[in-house]
């Protein structure tokens, strides 16, 4: 049976295709943001909690390198396949190294209401998997340039909105523990899956404004949008499958490296690389990837780890 | 009645919100001191930006200040700008009060 949440998603879609007027106001958007950020971060804390963190540190190492290596790949194809220039090619080369908080939230819920167990520590795996793919793209399209204002992009890339929403609600989960957290549950336990459905509602809205750009540019934007995905998705099966994590976990992780940034990154990127096209990548991200990953990936992915761990 | 009116120049820029701060820096250490911004949306040659969300919003930047300042930044921004954001900017004449403040 489609998620709930998708159907909304769809609904946005298909609202943004027939040009109606709907728009949700862009307050509202920004506080649905923040909910399902702090909420994914203020879960994760909860339940690494329980568990012992030194073991973590090698894993965070393999899903940094995973992000890496994304980025390099997309890079490559993008410069030598399909002829983009040297900043087009490393701008959207990171927007694909990096991650999708909302890609993620899809997947949870998806995995939640399926009752599929997964590990805490993929909440980190989403933070730390943001920001080395927006490292590498900036020194693939400018090399070690010392023009580059380092100090101000670190601020921009480490300090944005997401990242300190989310490492601050792994700090508050983590601190308070379940007892704390039990009047907070309200807002941000029993409410996601309604934030996400009208965060959805606004994505697909948003996914359907994109339609015009790809008409422009038509069938490398879309091969590459749907390719991409499937090439990183390996890579974060086989990264799972070597971390031993569960069914639930392995999904997640290919999840995070078949997503696409479309806020953290472009963000950067737009002051790092301002000759790169933003809605190229943007089109690429938002017209196809993101729809692929939530209407097809995330079974997918799942079946796919199903698959490799012989498993139920 | 005539107030005691004195000439100023105000300068306008309207671009993407990506650069907000990057270019208030910039203001900053060009010598502007006082500054409006607000929330726009719009349409140009780099699409529709209707600040449906944040990658597609604009702002609207006013200085007022003396000419030659107004010019400076006018050039400045033209160097370092105008080839990669999305960005229009111009100046107008404008009568104010309160000479010392601008």
């Amino acid at each position: 049976m489609i998620d709930v949440v998708i159907l909304f998603f769809i609904l946005g879609l298909a609202a943004g295709l027939m040009r109606s007027e709907l728009r949700l106001p862009a307050a509202l958007y920004e506080t649905l943001a923040l909910v399902l950020l702090l909420t994914i971060g203020i879960k994760g804390g909860e339940g690494l909690a329980k568990q012992a963190l030194a073991q973590l540190l090698p894993q965070l190492g393999i899903v940094m390198l995973l992000g890496v290596a994304q980025t390099l790949i997309a890079y490559f194809v993008l410069s030598r396949v399909c002829k983009l220039s040297r900043a087009d090619a490393a701008s959207t080369a990171a927007h694909y190294g990096s991650v999708s908080v909302a890609t993620f939230a899809v997947a949870t819920s998806w995995l939640v209401s399926r009752n599929i167990a997964f590990e805490p520590q993929l909440t980190i795996f989403l933070t730390v998997m943001e920001v080395p793919a927006i490292v590498v793209g900036i020194v693939l399209a400018r090399g070690l340039s010392t023009q580059t204002d380092w100090p101000a992009l670190a601020h921009e890339s480490l300090l944005g909105k997401g990242v300190t929403l989310l490492i601050g609600g792994i700090a508050v989960g983590w601190a308070a523990g379940p007892e704390g957290l039990a009047p907070i549950k309200g807002l941000f336990y029993d409410l996601f899956k309604g934030a996400l459905a009208l965060f959805l509602l606004e994505m697909g809205l948003i996914v359907a404004r994109q339609a015009g750009e790809l008409r422009k540019r038509g069938l490398f934007i879309i091969a590459f949008g749907l390719l991409m995905p499937l090439l990183s998705a390996m890579l974060g099966t086989a990264c799972g499958v070597a971390m031993g994590l569960s069914v639930g976990g392995i999904t997640l992780l290919t999840t995070l490296a078949a997503s696409a940034s479309y806020i953290a990154v472009p963000a950067t990127m737009r002051l790092a690389v301002p000759e790169a096209n933003p809605a190229l990548s943007l089109a690429a991200v938002l017209g196809v990837t993101f729809p692929f990953n939530i209407l097809v990936g995330i079974p997918l992915y799942y079946w796919l780890a199903v698959k490799l761990t012989g498993l139920n | 009645m005539t107030l005691a009116t004195e000439k100023r120049t105000l300068l306008t820029v309207i671009t993407e919100s990506a650069i907000e701060e990057t270019l208030l820096k910039d203001l900053d250490k060009l010598g502007v001191h006082g500054y409006t911004v607000s929330d726009a949306r719009g349409r140009g040659g780099r699409g529709v930006r209707d600040a449906m969300w944040g990658e597609v919003s604009n702002i609207r930047l006013e200085v007022i200040c003396q000419r030659d300042l107004a010019e400076a930044v006018l050039d400045y921004i033209q160097n370092h700008y105008y080839d990669n954001y999305a960005m229009v900017a111009f100046l107008q004449d404008v009568e104010i009060l309160r000479a010392e403040k601008f």
